[in-house]
C-alpha cells in the first residue's frame, strides 16, 4: 500500500463559533451537503479505498445517521474518536493513531473544498523521496459582504511567510508573523544552498500533507509537538538546512530501527539508491559543487496551485464563499427532485434547493442555498443567502445576504439585511433587522 | 486417369514437390538442430561441472519466455515456420527453438537460407519447364529478396508505429488486457496520449509532454501499479533518472521491491505468474519513457532467471534467490565491469593527453576520475549541446575531483579539435552491426574527430550490447518533450506560441547512431575490441547463457 489517508474532523471551528455552537464544524451544510462531504468525495474521486476519519463522539453519532455520508461515500471510513475536551492538536491526534498507521500517510482537514489535482502534490512526494509534500494556494479576496460584520476589515489574520526555490516547489522557508517578533530572520546556511528564494505571503494553506511515516514515529517519540500546521511543519523545513548531524538522523532513526529485521535489506537498497543517483546525471540545482540536493536527506515540496477552487472553510467568510461556489464542484441538478416547488416562483440558476423543500409560489430565490425540509411561504424574497435545513420562512419576508441555521422560524414580514440568525431562534414578525442589530444572534453565542 | 486428375497439371506437381522438399529440408533441419543443441547443452554440461553442479538446473530447464518484441525480423521467420512442423516433434524439443533469441543465430539465417534455396530451386525447375528451354538461369545466383518467398509477415515493434491507428489501437488494447488485478475497468494502465504537433519524419514515434505525466490517470494509492514502480516511471519521465546506467540500477532496485512484496496466489507457480504480474509494471515503464536497451537486457535476465526457478522450490527460498541474482547481476555488468573498462581505458591515457568528452556518460566520468587518481596528467574539453545540457554536470563532477576542465557547447567543436589527443565516447547501446547508439551530437563528434584524424574511442560495457541492427536515426529513436527546446531570456519567451504557428515543428531528439567507421576502439569489460566485433561479443555472451 502506498498511502493511507487521515481525515482530521475533530477541530471545533472557533472561528466561526456562530455557527458552530450547535452543529459541529464537519457537519455544517455547504451547498446541502456536509462539510466532511467534500474532502471525502475529494479523496474517493482520487481512488483511495479507506480513510481513518478522527472525530469526537458525537460526529461519529451523526456521521453514522447521515444520509449524505452514508450513501454517497463509497469508501471505509474508520472512526477514530478521540475526547472533545481533550484539547487535541492535529499532531497529538496523528499520534493516538499511530499504530494504525502502516505506511505514508496522506493528512486532509475536513474543512478543505478544493478541485485540486492531488496527483500534483504526490507526485512531488514520490518523485523527489520527499518527506512532507503540501499544498498551497493563492488566496482570493472574498467578495461577498459577511452578515455581523459591519464593514470593517479583519485584523490581523497573521500572514504566513512562504520561501519557494526558483522552481516554486521546494519549500525553504515557513514561518507565521505570529513567530516572528521584529523581522523575518533567514539562516545563512539556507541562502548558500538557494541563493534564490521567493518569499510569498498570498497564499492559503490547503492544509492537506503528505508524510512519510517515519515522520509519524518521529511524533511518537517527541511528544512536544501538538499542531501539524503550527509546529510540525515548520521545524520539518527548517531541519532540512539543520548543520548538526543529529537533526536528519532523528527522523531516519526511527525510520531505521522499525526495520532491525530487515537492516541488511535495507542497507542493501540504499547502496542500490545510492549507486542510481551517483549514476544519473540529474542535478535540482546548479551553480555550485554540491550533489543533487545538496546531500540532505530530508526534503520538503509544496505544490502551489494558481487556478482551481481552495477554500478553506474556517471563517464565516469562507463559509459563505464556499457556498457560493459549491455548485460548481458537482454535477447534481440544483433543485433537488424531492423538493416541492410551486410553478409561479422564480429560482435563479446559481441557487441550490434541498430535499424536501416545500417552496410556495410568487417567492423569489436568487443566488442562495436552501436546506433540507425548510418551508418558504408565499411572497417571500431570499437573495444571497444560507438557509439552512428545518427552517420556515413565513409570508413575506424579505431575507438578502443572510445566514439562517438550522430550524429557526422567521416570522412574517420580517426583512432581514447581512445578519446571521442563530439556530431555532425566532424572529418576531414584521421586525427590521440589519446588521446593526445584533441580537439576533443565539442567547449562548451573544456572551 | 492422370490427366483428368490434375487440372494445373505442373502448378499440382510443383506444390507437392515443393512441400515434399521442404518436409525434408525441414526434418533435415530439425535434426541438424537437436543434434547441435545436444552438442551444445553437453559442452555447457563440461563447463559447468568445472563451476559447480548448481548451474545444471538452469540447462536441464531451458524454458525461457519469448524477448520483448525486438526489430529483428529473422527472428519471428525461423519460429514461425517451425511451428507446422512442431507439431510431431515433442515439447522440450521445441522448446528451445523458442527460447534465447540467438542461440545460434548463424543458424537461423542459414536455416532460412536453405529453406529459400529448396524453393527457389523448384520453382526454377517449374520455370525451365514452362517457358522455351534455355531462359535464363541467373535466379538461381541472385538473391531473391526475403519478402517475396518468406511467406512470415514481418513485424516492426509497436514502438515504432505510431502514425498506424491501427497499431495504436492494438496497443490500447494490451494495455487494457494487462489487468493486473481481476476487477474493475480502473485498474488497467493508462494510454499516455502523444503531445503536440510530430516532425513528419519522426511520426511514426512517440512524443510525450512532461506535464501531463502518466499518474493523473492513476489512483492515488496506486494498487494496480506497484508504488516503487510508479516512482520510478515518475521519475523516469521528469529525467530525474537519467542515463542508462542509472536506468537499469533503478530498474533493477524497483524490481527487488516488487519480487519482497510478493505473494504467490495459491494454485499458481511463482515462476509463471511473477513474469505475468511484471508485464504490466514494464508497459507502464514503457509509457513513462521508452526503455532503453540496457533495461531491456536486464529484463530480459530477470524473466529468464525467474523462469527457471524449479516448481518445488519455496517461496521465500526462490524471492531470495532472485534477489541475489538481482545484486549479483548489477555487482558483475555495472559495478565490476565499470572497473575493468577503466583499468583498460586507463593504459589509453597518457600523460599530457587533452581528452574530449561529450554530454554526461557515467562510465567516461568514472575512467577519468580514476586516471586522475592513479596520477596520469591530462586535461579534460567537456562539449555540450542543448537542450539538455548535460555537460554541466559532468563538468562539475570532474571539477570537483580537481581535474583541469574546458567547457564548450558543440558548436565550437571544430575550432577545439586541433587541441585535442583524444575522444572518449560513452555509449547507449552498440547495436549488432557495429553502430553505436547514443546521445544525439555524437555521431558529429566522431565525424569531425575523424576528420582531424583524432582516435574515437567508445566505452560500453556489455550488457549494452543489443541485437538491433539500425543504420540511421530516424527508424527507432526517441523524441522528448519539445518544449524543453523553449528558451526565457531576460523574461521572454520567444518559442512560447509555437503550436499556434502551421509551419513550425519543434524536434527534440534524444539518440543517434555513430557508424563504426568512426569509431577506432571500443574498450567493454571483456576487453578492447573494434566495433565491428561487436556480434561476435554478442554470440559469445549468448553461448555463455
Amino acid at each position: 500500500m502506498e498511502l493511507q489517508a487521515v481525515l482530521m474532523a475533530a477541530g471545533g471551528g472557533s472561528r466561526m463559533m456562530d455557527l458552530t455552537y450547535n452543529t459541529p464544524k464537519p457537519l455544517l451544510p455547504v451547498g446541502n451537503k456536509p462539510l466532511i462531504w467534500y474532502p471525502l468525495n475529494l479523496l474517493e474521486r482520487v481512488g483511495f479505498e479507506e480513510v481513518i476519519v478522527i472525530t469526537t463522539k458525537e460526529v461519529q453519532k451523526m456521521i453514522s445517521t447521515d444520509p449524505k455520508v452514508k450513501l454517497d461515500v463509497k469508501m471505509k471510513l474508520d472512526l477514530v474518536c478521540i475526547q472533545e475536551d481533550a484539547d487535541m492538536g492535529t499532531a497529538d491526534a496523528l499520534r493516538h493513531i499511530q499504530q494504525k498507521v502502516k505506511t505514508d500517510v496522506l493528512v486532509v482537514s475536513c474543512d478543505l473544498i478544493t478541485d485540486a489535482a492531488l496527483h500534483e502534490v504526490v507526485d512531488l512526494f514520490r518523485a523527489h523521496n520527499a518527506t512532507l509534500s503540501m499544498l498551497m494556494s493563492k488566496a482570493h479576496e472574498f467578495t461577498e459582504t459577511v452578515p455581523g460584520q459591519k464593514g470593517k476589515k479583519k485584523t490581523g489574520e497573521q500572514r504566513d511567510f512562504v520561501g519557494v526555490d526558483g522552481t516554486g516547489k521546494r519549500l525553504l522557508f515557513m514561518a507565521n508573523e505570529a513567530d516572528l517578533d521584529e523581522g523575518v530572520v533567514i539562516r545563512k546556511s539556507i541562502m548558500r544552498k538557494h541563493p534564490r528564494m521567493h518569499i510569498k505571503t498570498g497564499l492559503v494553506d490547503a492544509h492537506l500533507y503528505c508524510l512519510k511515516k517515519s515522520v509519524v514515529d518521529f511524533l511518537a517519540d517527541n511528544k512536544s509537538i501538538s499542531s501539524i500546521r503550527g509546529e510540525l511543519v515548520p521545524y520539518l523545513v527548517r531541519k532540512q538546512f539543520s548543520k548538526s548531524t543529529n537533526s536528519p538522523k532523528v527522523i531516519d532513526e526511527t525510520h531505521q530501527n522499525l526495520k532491525k529485521n530487515d537492516s541488511n535489506i535495507s542497507s542493501r537498497d540504499e547502496e542500490l539508491l545510492h549507486l542510481t543517483q551517483e549514476r544519473s546525471c540529474w542535478n535540482d540545482h546548479r551553480g555550485d559543487m554540491s550533489d543533487a540536493y545538496h546531500g540532505g536527506r530530508l526534503r520538503c515540496y509544496v505544490h502551489i496551485m494558481d487556478e482551481g477552487i481552495c477554500y478553506r472553510v474556517n471563517t464565516l467568510a469562507a463559509y459563505i464563499e464556499a457556498n457560493r461556489l459549491a455548485p460548481k464542484l458537482f454535477d447534481e441538478p440544483a433543485v433537488h427532485p424531492s423538493a416541492v416547488v410551486s410553478e409561479r416562483c422564480l429560482i435563479g440558476a446559481d441557487s441550490i434547493i434541498g430535499a424536501s423543500c416545500q417552496i410556495s409560489d410568487k417567492t423569489s430565490i436568487k443566488r442562495s442555498t436552501i436546506g433540507v425540509s425548510t418551508t418558504v411561504r408565499e411572497k417571500v424574497k431570499v437573495t444571497n443567502s444560507i438557509i439552512m435545513h428545518g427552517v420556515t420562512i413565513e409570508e413575506g419576508c424579505n431575507i438578502q445576504g443572510s445566514v439562517i441555521c438550522s430550524n429557526a422560524v422567521i416570522g412574517r414580514g420580517a426583512d432581514i439585511k447581512y445578519c446571521l440568525v442563530g439556530s431555532a431562534q425566532r424572529i418576531e414578525p414584521d421586525g427590521e433587522h440589519t446588521t446593526a442589530s445584533p441580537h439576533l444572534m443565539s442567547k449562548a453565542c451573544s456572551a | 486417369m492422370a490427366d483428368c486428375g490434375e487440372p494445373d497439371g505442373p502448378g499440382n506437381k510443383d506444390d507437392i514437390t515443393r512441400s515434399k522438399n521442404e518436409g525434408k529440408e525441414l526434418t533435415k533441419e530439425e535434426k541438424q538442430r537437436l543434434r547441435k543443441q545436444k552438442k551444445h547443452q553437453k559442452k555447457q554440461k563440461e563447463r559447468k561441472n568445472e563451476k559447480g553442479p548448481s548451474e545444471t538446473e538452469k540447462d536441464k530447464t531451458p524454458v525461457s519466455l519469448l524477448p520483448p518484441p525486438q526489430p529483428v525480423a529473422t527472428q519471428k521467420a525461423p519460429s514461425a515456420l517451425p511451428a507446422p512442423a512442431s507439431a510431431p516433434i515433442p515439447v522440450p524439443a521445441s522448446a528451445p527453438f523458442h527460447s534465447s533469441p540467438a542461440p545460434s543465430p548463424a543458424d537461423k539465417p542459414a536455416k532460412s537460407k536453405a529453406e529459400l534455396k529448396a524453393e527457389r530451386r523448384a520453382r526454377q525447375e517449374t520455370d525451365r519447364a514452362a517457358k522455351q528451354p534455355g531462359s535464363s538461369s541467373s535466379g538461381i545466383k541472385t538473391k531473391v529478396p526475403l519478402s517475396e518467398l518468406n511467406p512470415v509477415v514481418k513485424r516492426l515493434p509497436e514502438h515504432v508505429q505510431v502514425d498506424d491507428p491501427a497499431v495504436v489501437k492494438r496497443l490500447a488494447k494490451k494495455l487494457e488486457r494487462q489487468q493486473t488485478l481481476p476487477y474493475g475497468a480502473s485498474n488497467k494502465i493508462p494510454l499516455r496520449s502523444d503531445y503536440g504537433y510530430k516532425v513528419s519524419l519522426f511520426s511514426h514515434l512517440h512524443q510525450y509532454s512532461r506535464k501531463a505525466p502518466l499518474t493523473q490517470l492513476l489512483s492515488i494509492p496506486s494498487t494496480v501499479i506497484h508504488p516503487s514502480i510508479v516512482r520510478l516511471g515518475l521519475q523516469y519521465s521528469q529525467g530525474i533518472v537519467a542515463g542508462s546506467n542509472a536506468r537499469s540500477v533503478a530498474l533493477l532496485h524497483a524490481f527487488k521491491q516488487v519480487i519482497r512484496d510478493y505473494t504467490t496466489p495459491p494454485n499458481e507457480e511463482l515462476s509463471r505468474d511473477l513474469v505475468n504480474k511484471l508485464k504490466p509494471y514494464i508497459s507502464f515503464l514503457n509509457q513513462c519513457r521508452p526503455l532503453s536497451a540496457s533495461m531491456g537486457n536486464a529484463i530480459k535476465y530477470i524473466k529468464k532467471e525467474i523462469s527457471n526457478i524449479p516448481s518445488q522450490c519455496k517461496e521465500e527460498e526462490a524471492k531470495t534467490k532472485l534477489l541475489t541474482c538481482i545484486d549479483r547481476y548489477i555487482e558483475e555488468k555495472i559495478v565490476l565491469a565499470a572497473k575493468a573498462i577503466s583499468k583498460y581505458a586507463i593504459e589509453k591515457i597518457s600523460d599530457g593527453d587533452v581528452i574530449l568528452v561529450y554530454g554526461y556518460s557515467s562510465l567516461v566520468n568514472n575512467i577519468l576520475c580514476e586516471a586522475f587518481e592513479k596520477s596520469r596528467k591530462f586535461r579534460v574539453i567537456v562539449v555540450d549541446s542543448r537542450p539538455r545540457l548535460e555537460g554541466r554536470e559532468a563538468l562539475r563532477r570532474l571539477v570537483q575531483r580537481g581535474i583541469s576542465c574546458t567547457y564548450v557547447l558543440i558548436s565550437a567543436l571544430s575550432y577545439i579539435l586541433p587541441e585535442v589527443s583524444k575522444v572518449f565516447l560513452g555509449a547507449h547501446a552498440l547495436l549488432a552491426n557495429g553502430y553505436v547508439m547514443s546521445r544525439v551530437g555524437t555521431s558529429q563528434i566522431a565525424l569531425v574527430a575523424r576528420t582531424y584524424n583524432v582516435p574515437v574511442l567508445v566505452c560500453c560495457e556489455t550488457y549494452k550490447f543489443c541485437e538491433r541492427v539500425q543504420t540511421d536515426s530516424f527508424v527507432s529513436n526517441e523524441l522528448d518533450d519539445p518544449d524543453d527546446l523553449m528558451v526565457t531570456r531576460k523574461g521572454k519567451t520567444q518559442l512560447e506560441n509555437w503550436q499556434d504557428v502551421s509551419s513550425l515543428g519543434l524536434l527534440n531528439l534524444v539518440y543517434d547512431v555513430t557508424p563504426p567507421d568512426f569509431v577506432d576502439l571500443v574498450i567493454t569489460d571483456l576487453g578492447m575490441i573494434p566495433c565491428t566485433s561487436v556480434p561476435v561479443v554478442l554470440r559469445v555472451k549468448n553461448l555463455d547463457q
